[in-house]
């Protein structure tokens, strides 16, 4: 088996990710790190975050994580979860400002006054929402189309392209939720949060030798 | 198809075990915080609340280990209040586990805290709680805000006070009903709809629930985004599960 390592860059609780990725791991060695050498040894990495773009991309720089984040996308199987989706992007209107640009696509925010069937649709989107597998993918396996996941978020990822595209959640519009290219998962959800699909998910993740 | 609305059983916790009792008097010992949580995890419990109620200073910090324990079991949403003071006790309590902290009394006593948590770590986790009491104003029907557990009245008005806790930086309102606490009545139906036609953030409504139909009107007609109640599931009167399948039957869309 290997090593996974969950990056910690100083934004927020990622105990519930490694007690949730530990929970499913099997003969995997789970390490939450903040070390780029870490980053470089692991067999596969978790790259979670919470909390504004701009701090997370601060953060992430102060302790040197850009550059080995960046080559373990094109390297080793990789989920993003949250921020850690919308970081890999090419621009975010959170921070008016480029992200890592690993993924082509921009994040936005979900306008405010939005409103569906009569009822007003608050912000942050935050609960229960189905998720629609758009296309088939190894970390899908074994959880039902249009599964509850738990979100909370008020932006979201415009994908600059459709072939990277496995999941859409409605808030009242269809909205980009899971993507995938090569060896690269990423989520909006919380799969830590999300009961057992979420631990399926994160199950498949431990086990998927990033290949699609 | 869409976002369902949330039910969140709240677990009083003094000293790291859960209690039940009436008004915080004769506590009662309901059990170990996990096997509590577990039990409602499997019932279908959307998200869980935790209010930590323990008097002394002292013994405040079982509140973390309990909120660690917890996190390593069961993989929903955790909220987490009860004598929040400062960015630190914020800090202390994401870093243990909770996904949200929920603040009362202190909004009110550190006017910047509010602002200073959320911009710090997002106001996805911060969480305003409201302890509104219907009084009477130039013959008008207001809600005041009360705090201390609503035995201090503050004067504030709890529809404004609500709004600039959303300017504030706060994700979501936890709105309690002191009148209908505990009376099995019903949530103030008046009291929710007016925050949730007035705020862009969620509202989850607590205080007063009693009967099933009480949660299927928390959505219909008080349109929160989610509802909380403690007693009704401590004491058994019936489940989570018993809860989402009268909603369903009443057309509003649950997570099974």
């Amino acid at each position: 088996m290997g090593l996974i390592v969950i990056v910690d860059y100083g934004m927020g609780n990622i105990r519930s990710m490694a007690k949730a990725i530990e929970t499913v791991s099997g003969n995997n060695l789970v390490k939450v790190s903040q070390s780029p050498r870490d980053v470089d040894d692991a067999d596969r990495i978790v790259f979670p975050g919470q909390g504004a773009m701009v701090d997370c991309l601060r953060e992430l720089d102060s302790r040197c994580l850009r550059e080995p984040i960046i080559e373990a996308t094109k390297t080793k199987p990789f989920l993003g979860v949250c921020i850690g989706l919308q970081m890999l992007f090419d621009f975010s209107q959170e921070n008016d400002g480029s992200c890592l640009g690993v993924l082509p696509g921009n994040v936005v925010r979900f306008s405010d006054g939005l409103v569906e069937n009569g009822k007003k649709l608050k912000v942050p989107h935050m609960g229960w929402n189905n998720v629609e597998q758009v296309e088939e993918h190894p970390l899908w396996s074994g959880i039902p189309n249009l599964s509850r996941f738990y979100f909370v978020h008020s932006y979201f990822v415009k994908v600059g392209n459709n072939d990277i595209l496995f999941g859409v959640t409605r808030y009242p519009e269809p909205f980009h939720c899971a993507v995938g290219h090569n060896n690269i998962f990423a989520v909006q959800f919380h799969p830590e949060k999300s009961q057992s699909v979420g631990l399926k998910l994160l199950s498949n993740f431990a086990n998927w030798d990033g290949r699609v | 198809m869409g976002l369902v609305t949330r039910i969140i059983p709240c677990l009083d916790v003094n000293l790291g075990r859960v209690v039940k009792g009436v008004n915080f008097v004769n506590l009662q010992d309901a059990g170990d915080p996990v096997e509590v949580a577990k039990r409602y995890d499997d019932q279908g419990a959307d998200e869980l609340c935790f209010l930590d109620i323990t008097a002394s200073s002292e013994g405040r910090d079982l509140i973390l280990e309990v909120v660690e324990r917890v996190a390593e079991k069961v993989f929903i949403p955790l909220t987490v209040g009860g004598g929040v003071r400062k960015v630190e006790d914020v800090r202390r309590l994401l870093n243990a586990g909770a996904d949200k902290v929920s603040i009362n009394t202190a909004a009110i006593t550190h006017p910047d805290l509010v602002a200073s948590a959320s911009s710090r770590f997002g106001s996805q986790c911060i969480v305003v709680a409201i302890d509104a009491r219907k009084v009477e104003s130039c013959g008008k029907n207001v809600w005041e805000v009360f705090t201390h557990g609503g035995r201090n009245p503050t004067g504030i008005d709890a529809i404004a006070w609500g709004e600039r806790m959303q300017v504030a930086g706060a994700g979501e309102v936890l709105l309690t009903s002191m009148d209908r606490d505990g009376t099995k009545r019903g949530f103030d139906l008046d009291l929710v709809s007016e925050m949730s036609k007035k705020l862009n953030i969620p509202i989850i409504a607590s205080g007063g629930v009693g009967k099933l139909q009480h949660f299927v009107d928390g959505v219909k007609i008080g349109k929160a985004d989610a509802l909380l109640a403690a007693s009704v599931f401590h004491y058994g009167e019936f489940s989570i599960a018993d809860v989402k399948k009268n909603m369903f039957a009443n057309d509003i869309e649950v997570r099974i």
